[in-house]
């Protein structure tokens, strides 16, 4: 009893430190709730994988009610922004100068040939200067195509004779937002960020500020500097973590179908390992620049690239592959994917909760070993 | 009776340590066979210039640092092996006082409170205790951000006993705080010795702190030079120091015959006359001093601790340099007028006035020394000088030109010589010259003339190729003023150039200063060292932006002048005004 007591004093002591200092100093707070918002943001709406109001141009040869009612189409699809063209060279400098991301072509034979079970009858030009939203775009005007030709053929009470060019490289719902997978990604990849940093950064801060040397000279023990640090901004992370969700949940409109709890559980789980990563870092790092360096480096570029949030791990080569296991991003980002998309997939959340256990063990455990109660 | 033996072992003792830091691929020994003791209940100053090995030291014992070898024996106790038990029974301020400047003043007391074990009924009593020492007590709910160097200080030291402990280090606590402020310092010292029988290791840069201890270990370069009370050290240069003055010569020349006669080991300016230190203890005549019949008046004066240190330096081998042979070279008088003029110049961070209306002027070829603690606004006042910082308000003229309008003229007059020496660290020497030289538009044949001038005036030939980062403080000194010098420029600034380096590369230094002086070169430069302050032809001592007092050292000291102090030391002089200028400041600080 006697003998725990001043340990307990000691901790509760850096806690009520550092919670003065969370609240003097909006630095902490700017990491744990600004940042996340402002990333989330960013990130939220730029890194977007649909295509929406994309500028097209439409050029229809031979007008007829079919041609104004497909072109009609895609005036009300909010994935398109249609610009008419009398003739194709002057569409085709409009492309040139990035006016239009596409062309669509209704050729004279257009309202002839819809039925005739004969080549497609539309042409599609695209800009594949960015492959990626070309084929996107490609997919849409595909999407749009199909349902006009679908609605048109039951209004016309004729059978659809499948004339459409089956052709198609990507598969492409237009019913599944690119945002419901990327923001639950995305939030594993900003808390890797934000828990990284509060603690690499308030660590270095006491370095630089001398602070850390008067405090090493004090009977506080190593264990109680580390739980000082790691409990205050567990707590601060936690914060970031729900602020993050509130976003996905109500600005970004992402459906949550497994349960709160085990998502916050799993994110507890993630944050330790996070804010060991921070603390690691600071072991090496004694300055607020190198530390914050060290953050974005070590924590957060991996996590983007690695963690699977938007390139998938399963297309990367074998060595990149066994690289992504030492990410704890990765295990969080299945675990945040299928629990707001596909609900509370018990599999996924046991391998991977193990998984976010070992790595946060492991990085605590490192953390340590390295602190010495010394300079050097 | 065996408490008895105990209490009359020494507090520390350290047998042969030695502790070395690699880093950038080389090892540097920062403590080369370090033996020393530190007897109990009594005040030990651990003296030495910079790099001597203070701070590693100090951070050994308190189990920060671990010796490569050797052991330390902290009231008992194996430092090595019992970390934890030394750390809970010593208390220790680290060179920034360890503070939490976004805590206040009394929950940073808490939080040590907490960290140190103390029970919380003990509280009470302790603190107030600590705040009737340090004189705290009205400003617990401050944070500690806003309090100046010499509080902050206080509240460091509060910090570190906040338990009561047996063993007190303190590192370079007197740094950068004002001479009242280290005044007090000492007395809280001293109360705590005397009261709680505290042991008290200090370490300073301040030689002349050395005679407020009790016991003194002084080092230099990770080797321990000498221990003993200062008395011992002063004794041995008993009849050797003599102030020598003359009627008819100027003080700077008079300083030059001095230093080149050969019974003279050191020759300082002070006051009117000249300090010298003999390498014999006899009394040396006007014709051994090489003067004329009558002209040299020569009067035996009390030793210092600092002169024993440089006749240690000298006997080691560390010869004094030859004095610089005039150049010849005479700066011209371009302008009319004085070479600055500063009128009610003010300058605002925020709601902080930095610098509140000072007004000050500077002769050609005049030595201006401008004095003052941290934070009294002598930084900003440079930097608005070199045309860095735009002045809130008032005029400023530099060498005829009005630096609001013509700062890159006047920039091209001037050469600036930063605090911390800006040198580009992973450069040779000869890199550095050259780059400087460039900055100021000289290429070509100009440029090569200027960096073999630089090289061989600052004997810095030898060392061309090394990487400057690596050279002892002394010769990047040497060098960071070679850079300044390049483009030949009339005016010189110089920020705390001497902090920290050995009295003789200090001496050096200003050697050089008063070869530039003697060239009509005008210098303006800003020291915390009242000793320096000294050599300069007039000083304007600064306190919280304003100016204080202006004038020759002379002047102000005789300004200070009192009943009790007939001759007051320019450093009891700058106390004293800083005092009168107190009162309203108390009022500020309780408001």
């Amino acid at each position: 009893m006697s003998r725990g007591m001043p340990g307990w004093r000691r901790l509760r002591g850096l806690i009520r430190k550092e919670a003065l200092q969370i609240m003097r100093d909006p630095s902490s707070i700017a990491i744990a709730f600004v940042l996340p918002a402002i990333l989330l943001f960013i990130f939220g709406y730029g890194v977007s994988l649909d295509a929406k109001n994309v500028p097209i141009a439409l050029v229809v040869e031979e007008p007829s009610p079919a041609t104004a009612s497909l072109t009609g189409d895609f005036q009300n699809s909010h994935w398109f922004k249609p610009r008419h063209f009398s003739d194709i060279p002057s569409a085709q400098e409009a492309l040139r100068q990035r006016e239009v991301m596409g062309i669509l072509w209704l050729r004279s034979n257009f309202t002839r040939e819809l039925f005739s079970g004969g080549p497609a009858p539309i042409g599609l030009f695209l800009n594949g200067v960015d492959g990626n939203t070309a084929r996107i775009v490609a997919g849409y005007v595909q999407g749009v195509w199909g349902k006009w030709l679908a609605r048109y053929a039951q209004d016309q009470g004729r059978e659809l004779g499948l004339p459409v060019d089956i052709q198609q490289r990507i598969w492409f719902n237009p019913e599944v937002r690119s945002t419901n997978f990327l923001v639950p990604g995305l939030i594993a990849v900003v808390m890797t960020l934000i828990g990284a940093l509060l603690t690499a950064m308030v660590v270095a801060r006491e370095w630089e500020r001398g602070t850390m040397e008067a405090l090493l000279v004090t009977p506080v023990r190593v264990r109680e500097i580390l739980l000082g640090k790691l409990i205050p901004y567990f707590v601060l992370g936690m914060g970031g973590q729900i602020l993050s969700v509130a976003m996905a949940v109500w600005l970004f409109e992402v459906p949550l179908r497994g349960s709160l709890w085990v998502l916050m559980g799993v994110s507890a789980l993630f944050l330790v390992a996070a804010l060991g990563m921070g603390l690691l870092i600071s072991t090496v790092a004694h300055n607020q620049f190198v530390a914050g360096q060290l953050a974005i480096f070590t924590t957060f570029l991996p996590a983007f690239i690695l963690s699977g949030f938007i390139f998938d791990i399963g297309s990367m080569p074998g060595w990149v592959q066994a690289i992504t296991h030492i990410i704890a991003a990765r295990y969080f980002v299945e675990v945040l994917q299928s629990v707001f998309l596909a609900g509370d997939v018990w599999p996924v959340i046991w391998v991977n909760s193990v998984a976010l256990v070992i790595m946060a063990a492991l990085f605590m455990g490192l953390v340590r070993l390295r602190s010495r109660k010394r300079l050097e | 009776m065996a408490y008895k033996a105990t209490s009359q072992a020494p507090a520390l003792m350290f047998s042969e340590v030695r502790k070395g830091f690699s880093g950038g691929g080389r090892k540097v020994t920062a403590l080369d066979g370090v033996s020393a003791s530190v007897k109990r209940g009594v005040v030990t100053g651990l003296i030495g210039p910079d790099a001597a090995g203070k701070t590693t030291l100090m951070r050994l014992v308190a189990g920060l640092l671990l010796p490569d070898e050797g052991e330390i024996t902290a009231l008992g106790l194996n430092v090595r092996r019992q970390p934890l038990e030394v750390q809970s029974s010593l208390g220790y301020m680290p060179q920034r006082f360890g503070l939490y400047e976004d805590l206040t003043v009394q929950e940073n007391l808490d939080l040590y409170a907490d960290l140190q074990d103390l029970a919380p009924r003990d509280r009470p009593e302790r603190y107030e205790q600590l705040m009737h020492l340090t004189g705290l007590a009205p400003f617990t709910g401050r944070l500690a951000g806003a309090l100046s160097g010499g509080m902050k200080q206080k509240l460091g030291l509060a910090c570190s006993l906040v338990r009561p402990k047996e063993l007190l280090l303190l590192d370079e606590p007197t740094v950068g705080v004002d001479p009242l402020s280290r005044r007090e310092l000492w007395e809280i010292v001293y109360n705590l010795v005397e009261e709680q029988g505290v042991t008290v290791l200090l370490s300073t840069a301040y030689l002349d702190e050395a005679e407020r201890c009790q016991e003194v270990i002084l080092m230099h370069q990770g080797k321990v030079l000498d221990q003993g009370k200062p008395q011992k050290f002063t004794d041995t240069m008993a009849g050797r120091s003599f102030l020598v003055t003359s009627p008819k010569m100027n003080k700077r020349h008079l300083q030059r015959m001095l230093g080149e006669a050969p019974p003279v080991l050191d020759a300082l300016i002070l006051g009117g006359g000249v300090r010298v230190v003999t390498k014999q203890a006899q009394e040396p005549t006007a014709a051994d001093l090489g003067g004329e019949g009558g002209d040299l008046s020569i009067k035996a004066v009390p030793p210092r601790f600092e002169d024993s240190f440089v006749a240690m330096l000298r006997e080691q081998g560390q010869e004094a340099a030859p004095p610089l042979q005039p150049s010849g070279r005479q700066c011209s008088e371009a302008w009319e007028g004085p070479v600055i003029e500063v009128k009610d110049l003010k300058r605002r961070f925020g709601d902080f006035m930095a610098v509140d209306g000072i007004s000050f002027v500077v002769e050609h070829g005049e030595v201006l020394g401008l004095l003052g603690a941290n934070g009294a606004g002598k930084s900003t006042t440079f930097r608005m000088l070199c045309g860095l910082l735009p002045p809130s308000e008032g005029q400023l003229q530099v060498a005829g030109h009005n630096l609001r309008k013509a700062a890159a003229q006047a920039r091209q007059r001037i050469g600036y010589m930063a605090q911390r020496f800006s040198l580009y660290a992973n450069l040779s020497v000869r890199e550095n010259l050259r780059f400087f030289a460039s900055v100021y538009g000289l290429g070509g044949q100009r440029r090569r003339e200027r960096v073999d001038w630089a090289l061989e005036e600052f004997e810095l030939a030898d060392l061309a190729g090394a990487t400057s980062g690596e050279l002892p403080l002394g010769y990047k000194q040497r060098l960071a003023l070679a850079t300044a010098l390049m483009h030949e420029p009339e005016i010189i600034f110089l920020d705390e150039p001497t902090s920290g380096v050995d009295p003789l590369a200090r001496r050096e230094f200003w050697r050089r200063i008063n070869a530039l002086a003697e060239e009509k070169v005008t210098v303006l430069v800003t020291t915390h060292f009242m000793e320096e302050a000294e050599y300069c032809d007039r000083v304007v001592i600064m306190d919280r932006g304003k100016v204080l007092a202006e004038g020759t050292p002379e002047e102000i000291k005789l300004a200070q002048k009192t009943g009790e102090n007939p001759s007051p030391t320019l450093e009891e002089a700058f106390i004293s005004l800083i005092e009168k200028n107190q009162p309203n400041l108390q009022k500020e600080q309780a408001a």
